[in-house]
């Protein structure tokens, strides 16, 4: 217990067992996401960015759902406002994990600029769950831990599917092109709890399909958000608890 | 990745699609940072009342929904059923039987690749 100054605070030492499991769990997250690093890098070059805009997205961008909408809708001919909106409107929950977490995590100045960075699906959900009483002091390492771990396997299987795939020529021999909507699928799968994101993410689907034949790629994916504002503000659904970090999608 | 399928729809130059597509990386990079940051910045009242939370929750619901449902169907401007519906439908199953992530995906594509392989677009 003798590493991080973090942990020196003899009144926030927790139990090392309890650490070196928040630490196993950190790596086993990060190892899992990485999975979906490797197709992210993988589709954005079959979609027409280079090795390197794949690898600066997983750098800078880290966030999974944004990057492979922004890659999506690029693929499919959409221009870059709509990539561009779709990928920032993915983006603004990680707005709302950094107003929870920077309730729970003990933040200097300018750690707050790294904790920001690291603001995902991963690490809040890690963070959260450890507020529990007798498990606070584990709220940072698990964060911090999660955060670093889940960057640095999504940032190397990144970099391993980006070089894979600009092995191949044809993303459609491949079926590549039916890669793209299985993985926005996998990463709606977990959010599909009630009956209410049930019918949000099925009227969606249909207004996307509706708005397709008369507006330009990418624009109806972004109108289909205005479903997710109009149910979100329906006077009759107050008090349903709002779903917090789903598992599993970054 | 020789002729760039991204020129068709602009009919540019590649040099312009290039930059659009790096503008795509650069000001969404920083789009994603400045929301991230707002949340730590911003005074909590702002964003804790309960309607933003439930907007922002179904937020990634609906767009993630309509990008299933249009990268599935659509060869824009119009709307086709091919091979990819196979490789969907196929992704339903794995997901159903709790198949992890890169399964999904290595299913979804083999099969829409198979159905293609048996003369279906």
């Amino acid at each position: 217990m003798s590493g991080l100054p973090a942990e020196a605070d003899p009144s926030a030492t927790a139990p090392i067992g309890l650490l070196s499991a928040v630490r196993r769990d950190a790596v086993g997250v990060g190892i899992a996401t990485g999975a979906y690093g490797l197709s992210f890098g993988a589709l954005a070059v079959t979609s027409g960015f280079s090795p390197l805009q794949a690898q600066v997205l997983s750098l800078a961008l880290f966030s999974g759902a944004s990057q492979f909408a922004a890659v999506g809708i690029v693929a499919a001919g959409g221009g870059a406002a709509a990539a561009i909106g779709t990928a920032l409107l993915l983006g603004t929950r990680n707005g709302l994990y950094g107003l929870t977490l920077s309730g729970l995590l003990p933040l200097r100045r300018w750690s707050r600029l790294a904790a920001a960075q690291l603001t995902i699906d991963e690490s809040t959900a890690m963070a959260v769950s450890r507020d529990e009483p007798g498990q606070r002091t584990l709220i940072g390492p698990a964060f911090w831990w999660t955060g670093a771990s889940v960057f640095v396997f999504w940032n190397l299987a990144t970099l391993i599917g980006a070089m894979a795939a600009s092995q191949f020529d044809d993303p459609r021999v491949l079926g590549l092109d039916a890669a793209v909507p299985a993985a926005f699928l996998a990463l709606l799968w977990p959010r599909l709890r009630d009956r209410t994101t049930r019918s949000v993410a099925a009227a969606a689907g249909v207004v996307a399909l509706i708005l397709t034949p008369v507006l330009s790629p990418g624009l109806p994916v972004l109108f289909s958000a205005l479903i997710a504002v109009a149910v979100g503000l329906w006077p009759h659904h107050r008090g349903a608890a709002p779903s917090g970090p789903a598992n599993g999608a970054s | 990745m020789a002729a760039s399928p991204r020129c068709r729809p602009l009919g540019a130059s590649e040099w312009c699609v290039v930059t659009s597509t790096w503008l795509v990386v650069i000001v969404s990079s920083v789009g994603a940072y400045a929301l991230k940051l707002a949340g730590y910045l911003v005074p909590a009242p702002v964003l804790a009342r309960p309607s933003v939370r439930r907007v922002a929750a179904l937020l990634p619901v609906a767009l993630l929904a309509a990008l299933v449902a249009v990268q599935t169907f659509a060869a824009a401007p119009a709307l086709v059923v091919d091979a990819r519906l196979a490789g969907v439908a196929a992704a339903v199953v794995a997901l159903t039987l709790r198949a992890p992530f890169l399964i999904v995906i290595a299913i979804a594509a083999a099969v829409a690749a198979g159905a293609r392989a048996l003369g279906w677009s």
